[in-house]
């Protein structure tokens, strides 16, 4: 801690019912510096940008910026005060233009033609095109994203947060956006990086802060310490290797041709999707978001009714049916939102056993539940899950996202399908969740069933699939065998930089 | 054939509607379903009434409607933002209230006349003047100016709204006391300026129409007046058709109205539906509880 | 300091009963303020209204009338919560009501004076055909246009409210009737009556219904497979879908059943306490009939409780009406309150209340 220090926190604590959230975290960021939040899903670092960011107010502790106290009352104080924030979930507002939303984030906006020349001038200053006249319902996610920094970058921020700007990024478009960071950094803007993507950090970023439940465990240098090194001061503890051993490819278990969204669908439309799964097979498909993968896994878990012979489950025809007949035939898939999608937030875990396990597992007779029948079989999910939760009685939102996760996974892994599909299997849960989820569903594969992983995480894709496609505007890829293929060779796969250029950098 | 006084009273028709779903508007465009307007019209009629029994002059009557209605758009609004209350459940609720209480307090003055309404310019009522120029403000207001720029983005995703440093709490219920304030204003239309007494429910279901007429616009004044006018038109044809001793009998033809809201719903949400593209559907919020936790 | 509402997964039992208790007991106090602003004795108004009609004076009288007012109020209501539970919002059980009651009616004047024990029951599948058939109106909209089934129904409320007033003057006009407006009073024909079961009960045929209904309902949401549809498809749309629920079956089940309750309602009453077809057939009770289901927690136990206690506003506020001279809206006002509380008290079970410095 130096009296060069851009932002200083000192003691921050900050509890919510049942959570300590942060506590006692000090650190500090250097003018110019790219300094990296490290840590798991809970560890606490969205709280603690929060408070930097004046969306909530610490319990303790005190904060400096440029040498003032820091103790922002709301954003726009915080704001004001040479802070600025790029949300993890874009704050956008979809119907709207994009000066209207950059607007909507400035104090004190200039009048509407002053600010679309400024919205060009610094876009084409930092290599982020935009269009200030476009809706940005029409935009995709790494346009969005721009929008978000354009809008930070017009406000003159000393201090830049963002929350883990990645994870909606093809590794093509994530290298432009370093770029534009590097650049900032150039002109003594600090910047301070949320992620929990070790081989980033290790590429962009000068110093990093690694937080565990709420505390802060070590500030280190990324680049003089290997992602190894990080992983284990981020856990806590080293991670299991998964088991791929003990699969056999075996015949075609669930086959999908020549699928297509009707039109007057929401959102992307799929178009044309194909692909062969085998026993004993896991395909992974990857896929920034927002490419079509609600609407497969939509088509498949028979949400939406397609044509006749898109879909075929061991011969069988599927396409026309609704999800409870799918899964009486063994067609089995679990969405990507755990609350709300997967499980009923308010419903007890035995009733959201009924929700998918209805029919197959025998829970209902005549139209009349079986409520002793349910409750078992959620208990078993609970048991050989490791679902840690006071029993099946517990609401579904209760549970951390972690349980909640292997629950909605275990429900459908137990009920032994023929082919299951997930989407986004571990978003948002920690590393031993992720680890057991995933060796379940290589388990699941050993034991002969088809699966189909579609996920956004790289890593969990070539840890593990045998085969791999990319789901791009709608269209999939064909698959290619996982063995031996490289990042950037996947990341062209996965769509490249959506023809964005590489960015312009101009002198500042 | 559409003459003077026929326009004059299809304008007349509109007025109370238009007001209304003006103000309902406004509270929607801020992603708020106030179902409401029919309790919030009924109370701005008896309290327009009154106020303007009680001192002889209608425009005292309209202010005091206007103070009503906003005064009961607050319980609404207390309940919805600040207890979390289901919004639609509110709104029924509010609907139900407003009818007993007025027509608990209404009591007195069933049978008395309503004071004359002055001229306004052209001969026509300044009330109808004021929602043909409000239709204008409100665009610039919602499309021009800052305030409303905000009060869109909070209508459109009360999250980002948020993040950004919003009180989005504090900007709806300045959207629902104004549009409770309008409401109040259509109601004392019916009974100041139209029936010229107070009748218990004399509202008739106007209020459920404005709620229509604002899914008919689009969330846009513009069509607001368009609705408005075309319901009105439907009325003074309706009562047309019965002044010339139609064969349809008079119960029948009374139907219009509310069967005409129906059909312009089933349009209007069909092409919704069937043509996405358009941005037509409402504020991404709407309806929507708001609850900031972290 | 500030009021915080954190979200809690489920309230305790006791809280979900105490909350419409305390709305009751609040509503009695504001009622109470109400009358002393208006210069009546609050305490003897209060009285006249939740008291008098069990044990007071004329409690004789009026104890079989809690019955009949408490029959169709929830037997509506049973229906209503339903869709309420599923997101589906039917506020035009008072046109179904109508409906319900004219088609009944319109059995009997079509079979009149023939005998027959065919009769009543063909009364009672008419009048329930009748208001599924009003109930189906948006449910169809819905499903095929995406029209708001909140808007239809209640605007169907006022078509059949000028439907009523038609057949009243019209095809359904006594023709020994002097021109009076009205139908034949079906009290007077035996076939198609619905007498009081009982006697000094008030019990009729749609007392029985109401009871049937609230058993089948507790069955249909606590055990079926199809009540649990409903439950999930009101908490998270999205997964009830996942999980095979097609919305459009479930709008047009909700709103087929809450409406052909409704119509039955309607028959009963019609054949019963109102004895004909007038043009202010419809009393309100489609709409109270909404309080009694939130009243109720949307539970059908919960929903017998809450009609009981509506029944006895209306015949208390008949009363005060009569010793007070009290206004004869002042049960409507008391309704509207009674909702009001009860959601704000609600808020309890949804949420935990802290008060909380901030800052």
């Amino acid at each position: 801690m130096t009296e060069s220090d851009l932002f200083r926190a000192e003691g921050l604590g900050k509890s919510y019912p049942g959570v300590r959230a942060n506590d006692d975290v000090s650190f500090s960021v250097a003018p110019g510096e790219i300094h990296a939040l490290l840590g798991e899903n809970g560890a606490g670092k969205s709280t603690l940008v929060k408070m930097i960011y004046g969306l909530v107010q610490p319990d303790e502790g005190r904060m400096w910026l440029a040498g003032q106290p820091h103790a922002p009352s709301d954003p726009r104080a915080a704001r004001a005060a040479g802070v600025g924030m790029v949300f993890q979930h874009f704050s956008l507002f979809d119907a709207m233009s994009v000066a209207d939303n950059i607007a909507l984030g400035m104090d004190d906006p200039p009048p509407r033609r002053q600010l679309a020349e400024r919205i060009e001038r610094v876009s084409a200053d930092y290599g982020l095109p935009l269009d200030p006249r476009r809706r940005v319902a029409s935009l995709s996610a790494g346009e969005r994203q721009r929008v978000e920094i354009v809008r930070c970058l017009l406000g003159h921020p000393r201090l830049l947060i963002m929350d883990e700007p990645t994870s909606v990024l093809t590794p093509q478009e994530a290298n432009i956006l370093f770029d534009t960071l590097r650049q900032l950094t150039t002109v003594g803007t600090a910047i301070l990086y949320i992620s929990h993507k070790l081989d980033e950090i290790r590429a962009l970023c000068d110093r990093a802060t690694v937080l565990r439940h709420g505390r802060v465990v070590g500030t280190l240098s990324p680049r003089d310490h290997s992602a190894r090194e990080m992983a284990g001061l981020m856990v806590g503890a080293e991670l299991k290797v998964v088991d791929r051993s003990g699969r056999q490819a075996g015949p075609v278990v669930l086959e999908v041709a020549g699928l297509s969204s009707a039109t007057g669908v929401e959102g992307t439309r799929l178009r044309d999707v194909g692909f062969a799964v085998r026993a004993g097979e896991i395909l992974g498909i990857g896929g920034v978001a927002g490419n079509g993968q609600e609407q497969l896994i939509a088509a498949l878990s028979g949400e939406t009714i397609g044509r006749p012979g898109t879909v075929r489950l061991a011969g069988q025809d599927l396409s026309t049916l609704g999800p409870e007949p799918r899964r009486q035939a063994g067609l089995l898939t679990a969405p990507e939102d755990r609350l709300g999608h997967a499980a009923v937030p308010e419903m007890s875990l035995a009733e959201n056993a009924l929700l998918t396990a209805a029919g197959r597992q025998a829970l209902v007779r005549r139209g009349m539940i079986d409520h002793g029948a349910a409750r078992r079989f959620a208990e078993r999910v609970i048991a050989a899950f490791d679902v840690r939760t006071p029993g099946p009685d517990t609401a579904a939102m209760a549970l951390s996202g972690g349980n909640l996760q292997k629950f909605v996974i275990g429900r459908e892994i137990l009920q032994e399908p023929r082919a299951l599909v997930v989407n986004q299997p571990t978003w948002g849960v920690d590393a031993s969740a992720a680890a057991a989820i995933r060796q379940a569903l290589l388990d699941l594969a050993a034991r002969g069933a088809a699966v189909v992983v579609i996920s956004q995480d790289l890593d969990e894709l070539l840890e593990l699939s045998d085969r791999l496609a990319a789901l791009n505007e709608g269209r999939l890829s064909a698959p290619v065998p996982t063995e031996g293929l490289t990042l950037d060779a996947l990341g062209l796969m996965l769509g490249g930089a959506h023809g964005m250029e590489a960015a312009h950098v101009v002198a500042a | 054939m559409i003459d003077a006084t026929t326009f004059l009273l299809l304008l007349s028709a509109a007025t109370p509607i238009l007001l209304a779903a003006l103000g309902e508007m406004i509270v929607e465009r801020a992603g708020v379903l106030n179902l409401g307007v029919e309790g919030l019209m009924i109370t701005g009629a008896l309290a327009g009434f009154a106020g303007a029994h009680a001192t002889g002059s209608p425009a005292t009557g309209f202010l005091t409607a206007a103070v009503a209605g906003a005064a009961l758009a607050m319980l609404f609004a207390g309940l919805t933002q600040y207890l979390m209350t289901n919004q639609v459940a509110t709104g029924l609720a509010l609907t139900l209230f407003g009818l007993g209480l007025t027509a608990m307090f209404g009591r007195p003055y069933e049978g008395v006349k309503a004071p004359q309404m002055p001229g306004g310019p052209l001969g026509v009522n300044p009330v109808i003047w004021l929602g043909l120029l409000l239709v204008p403000l409100i665009w610039l207001f919602l499309n021009r100016t800052r305030a409303g720029l905000i009060l869109r983005g909070v209508g459109e995703n009360h999250d980002a709204a948020h993040a950004l440093g919003y009180k989005v709490r504090a900007i709806r219920v300045a959207a629902i006391s104004t549009g409770g304030a309008l409401a109040g204003l259509g109601g004392a239309y019916v009974s100041l300026a139209t029936v010229l007494q107070w009748t218990e429910g004399m509202t008739a279901g106007a209020g459920w129409i404005a709620l229509a007429i604002v899914v008919f616009a689009g969330w846009n004044p513009w069509g607001v007046l368009a609705g408005a006018w075309l319901f009105g038109g439907v009325t003074v044809l309706q009562l047309r058709l019965q002044a010339a001793g139609s064969a349809v009998p008079i119960h029948i033809l009374s139907m219009a109205p509310y069967v005409a809201t129906i059909l312009v719903l089933v349009l209007i949400s069909a092409r919704q539906k069937y043509a996405r593209s358009g941005g037509a559907g409402g504020p991404g919020s709407l309806g929507k509880p708001f609850h900031a936790i972290r | 300091m500030s009021l915080r509402l954190d979200p809690r997964p489920e309230a305790p039992l006791w809280l979900q009963v105490a909350t419409p208790l305390m709305a009751v007991g609040a509503t009695m106090i504001a009622g109470a303020v109400l009358f002393a602003l208006m210069g009546h004795d609050p305490l003897a108004a209060i009285r006249m209204i939740f008291w008098d009609p069990l044990f007071g004076q004329a409690a004789a009288y009026s104890r079989p009338q809690l019955l009949v007012k408490a029959g169709p109020l929830i037997l509506i209501a049973c229906g209503l919560a339903l869709g309420f539970r599923a997101g589906i919002w039917n506020i035009g059980a008072e046109g179904q009501y109508i409906i319900g009651g004219m088609c009944g009616a319109a059995v009997a004047l079509a079979a009149y004076p023939a005998p027959g024990l065919w009769i009543f029951p063909a009364m009672v599948l008419a009048g329930a055909a009748g208001g599924w058939a009003w109930g189906m109106i948006p449910a169809m909209l819905r499903n095929l246009f995406g029209a708001s089934e909140i808007l239809v129904s209640l605007m169907l409320v006022y078509v059949a409210q000028k439907l009523a007033a038609w057949a009243a003057f019209g095809p359904l006009k006594n023709p020994e009737g002097f021109g009076m407006p009205g139908s034949r009073n079906l009290q007077q024909y035996s076939a198609a009556a619905n007498p009081e079961l009982i006697a000094g009960t008030g019990v009729h045929w749609g007392v029985v219904a109401a009871a049937v209904a609230v058993l089948a309902s507790w069955v249909l949401i606590a055990r079926h497979i199809r009540g649990f549809h409903i439950r999930a498809a009101g908490l998270a749309p999205r997964a009830a879908r996942f999980a095979g629920v097609s919305p459009g079956v479930l709008v047009a089940f909700c709103l087929g059943l809450s409406g052909a309750l409704a119509g039955m309602a309607g028959l009963f009453e019609v054949a019963g306490p109102a004895g004909q077809i007038t043009d202010s057939f419809g009393s309100g009770y489609g709409f109270t009939a909404i309080i009694v289901a939130f009243l109720g927690r949307l539970h059908p136990l919960g929903i017998l409780l809450a009609g009981l206690l509506l029944a006895l506003t209306y015949i208390g506020g008949e009363l005060a009406q009569m010793m007070l001279q009290l206004p004869a809206a002042t049960v409507q006002v008391f309704q509207g309150m009674l909702l009001f509380f009860l959601l704000g008290f609600d808020t309890l079970t949804r949420f935990r209340i802290r008060w909380g410095a901030r800052a």
